[in-house]
């Protein structure tokens, strides 16, 4: 069975995946530890799984829905939904910018 | 006679009904027990402060209308991830430190509903992540048999609060072996429910297609009290049952298990397992025996594979599941994740990447297929398969640093019956070296009330049932 390695540059695109800032240490770090566990994990294709489905679900149950209205039991109001926030304004949720700054502004 | 923080659930009731304490007596004890010990073992982050008031109102409805409901004035000790307006809930993360949640998960409001009473949160691995509570933001918790070792994990902080009887009964959760592992390492008795039998609506996710919810307790009596209070279908949770809840209480009281058919799973005594501590099981099985059950040798897939089927389909759903942690809606900033977590959303998040989805995670689901597969069968013949929970006592303080799979390792036989969505009980079975040992008796989906039963009946036909002398142990 082949060994995987998992790089540090891997580790980075990982992380930006991720969207978790890493360390240089921690790039390092998390290389050989992952080689490691994905080790542990490939000893699976020492079991033949052709022509098995795979279970994301245990229980059975499969299409659970509801009926499509509003319930109120599961809103929160916009004063709670807002308390645990650091930064508000007028009611909203402030959030860094996402598009380019060099884009053209709306206003 | 026995003091207050000795009692079971039923054993309170009956001290609240003949007038021998009253609710707040117990709380005021269980307060004073917590602020003598809990700074040695390090078991609650936050206290319920409106905990005296609630007492007194206690108080006045029983004596209005006597115990009507069934946790009425039992002092709960809860883990950290289970969701609880009031009481600031973290994961034993720095992300959530201070987080204070808007809304509260079913559980805690089905106990409360049951007039139960929460003294406070406990420790766990940050985000549940974990084995040994050394993951956890706040510091680890230590074993109240043992300080020089730790309590096991996830929730640890609950098994330990549970062995220095800092509360009456606890709340934990398992995704693989984070109810009955750390149970098992603390001596007291662990109860995971079927997968989808309890809801996990608010409570911090972690694996959503494993999470179990479920008591850790001083007996197997008190975990079926309280699971079938929060068992049940819930529309905020998807993949909750349909199937009435049973009554587990009435699987109490059994003298015998005449008719019981038991299966020990050879794969399951490790090779490289301690000797005592296969013997340990082996008496188990002798003492079923003895009870009326048979209990037969079986063979089971090598359970080192569940390691890295677990591996893969927990670290996948954290990723997915940690995504939500942004730090504008509540929490702090993505940096303030501990290595442990950074290491579990990233392994999750290349398993699932284009690619190696196929490769890992598709084949992970897919010998999950073939455990289950195995189980069915197993079932068709057999009420329960029983065998040890952990392959040792607890490990020393220190124990899962630099062991990137320290939880997946000391989790491999329990990571099967999760892996499952299958019920089981974790509960002690004999000591090695002064620390607990514990036997896992797990049934098949549904089927709380045969695992119940059997374990009742070994455990109030055994003596190992026992609680550390922490003036002698802290």
């Amino acid at each position: 069975m082949h060994t995987v390695t998992v790089t540090p540059d891997e580790v980075k695109k990982i992380g930006k995946l991720a969207n978790l800032p890493l360390q240089e240490n921690e790039v390092a770090l998390f290389a050989g530890q992952f080689t490691q566990t994905i080790a542990v994990v490939n000893e699976l294709n020492e079991i033949d799984t052709s022509n098995i489905p795979a279970t994301y679900q245990v229980n059975g149950l499969t299409n659970v829905t509801r009926e499509d209205k509003v319930d109120m039991s599961r809103i929160l109001s916009q004063e709670v939904a807002l308390r645990e926030a650091k930064h508000t304004h007028n009611g909203f949720f402030v959030v860094n910018r996402t598009i380019d700054s060099d884009a053209e502004e709306l206003l | 006679m026995k003091q207050l923080h000795e009692l079971s659930i039923k054993e309170v009731h009956d001290g609240y009904l003949n007038h021998h304490f009253t609710c707040t007596d117990l709380v005021k004890h269980f307060l004073a027990r917590i602020e003598k010990y809990n700074p040695k073992i390090n078991v609650y982050l936050a206290m319920n402060d409106q905990i005296l008031a609630e007492a007194a109102a206690i108080d006045q409805e029983i004596a209005e209308r006597g115990i009507t409901r069934p946790l009425l004035g039992i002092p709960f000790a809860v883990k950290d991830n289970f969701l609880t307006s009031g009481i600031v809930t973290t994961a034993s993360s720095n992300i959530l430190r201070g987080y204070k949640p808007q809304y509260e998960s079913t559980v805690i409001t089905k106990i409360k509903a049951a007039g139960a009473l929460i003294l406070g949160k406990t420790n766990m691995d940050s985000f549940a992540h974990g084995s040994s509570t050394e993951t956890s933001d706040f510091g680890p918790t230590l074993n109240p048999w043992n300080t020089g070792h730790l309590p096991g994990g996830s929730s640890g902080g609950s098994a330990a609060a549970m062995a220095a009887q800092l509360a009456t009964v606890t709340l934990g959760s398992e995704t693989a072996g984070s109810i009955r592992q750390p149970a098992s390492w603390c001596g007291v008795t662990g109860f995971k429910p079927t997968y989808g039998r309890v809801s996990r609506y608010g409570i911090v996710a972690m694996g959503s297609s494993l999470d179990s919810p479920g008591p850790i307790a001083r007996c197997v009596e008190d975990c079926a009290l309280v699971t079938e209070v929060i068992a049940g279908q819930d529309g905020k949770d998807a993949t909750t049952s349909p199937s009435p809840v049973e009554k587990y209480s009435t699987n109490l009281g059994h003298t015998d298990l005449r008719g019981m058919r038991l299966a020990l799973v050879k794969e399951y005594l490790l090779p490289d397992m301690r000797e005592d501590v296969k013997n340990l099981i082996l008496n188990s099985a002798d003492k079923l025996r003895e009870l009326g059950a048979t209990v037969d040798e079986i063979s089971l897939m090598d359970p080192h594979y569940a390691i890295g089927v677990y591996t893969v389909i927990q670290r996948s759903e954290v990723s997915s599941n940690l995504a939500r942690y942004d730090g504008v809606r509540f929490g702090h900033d993505r940096d303030t994740f501990c290595e442990e977590t950074k290491r579990r959303i990233m392994l999750g998040t290349y398993t699932l990447s284009a690619g190696y989805y196929d490769a890992f995670y598709k084949k992970a689901q897919a010998v999950r297929t073939k455990i289950v597969d195995e189980f069915n069968e197993v079932f068709k013949t057999y009420d329960a398969v029983i065998g040890a929970v952990s392959p040792g006592p607890a490990l020393p303080v220190g124990a899962s640093k630099n062991q990137p799979m320290f939880g997946e390792m000391e989790d491999i036989l329990v990571e099967p019956s999760s892996i499952a969505g299958l019920t089981s009980v974790g509960l002690p079975c004999g000591f090695v070296e002064g620390l607990p040992i514990g036997l896992q008796i797990t049934s098949n989906q549904l089927k709380e009330g045969t695992a119940i039963k059997i374990a009742d009946c070994y455990q109030t036909h055994t003596d190992f049932q026992l609680f550390p002398d922490l003036d002698k142990t802290l």
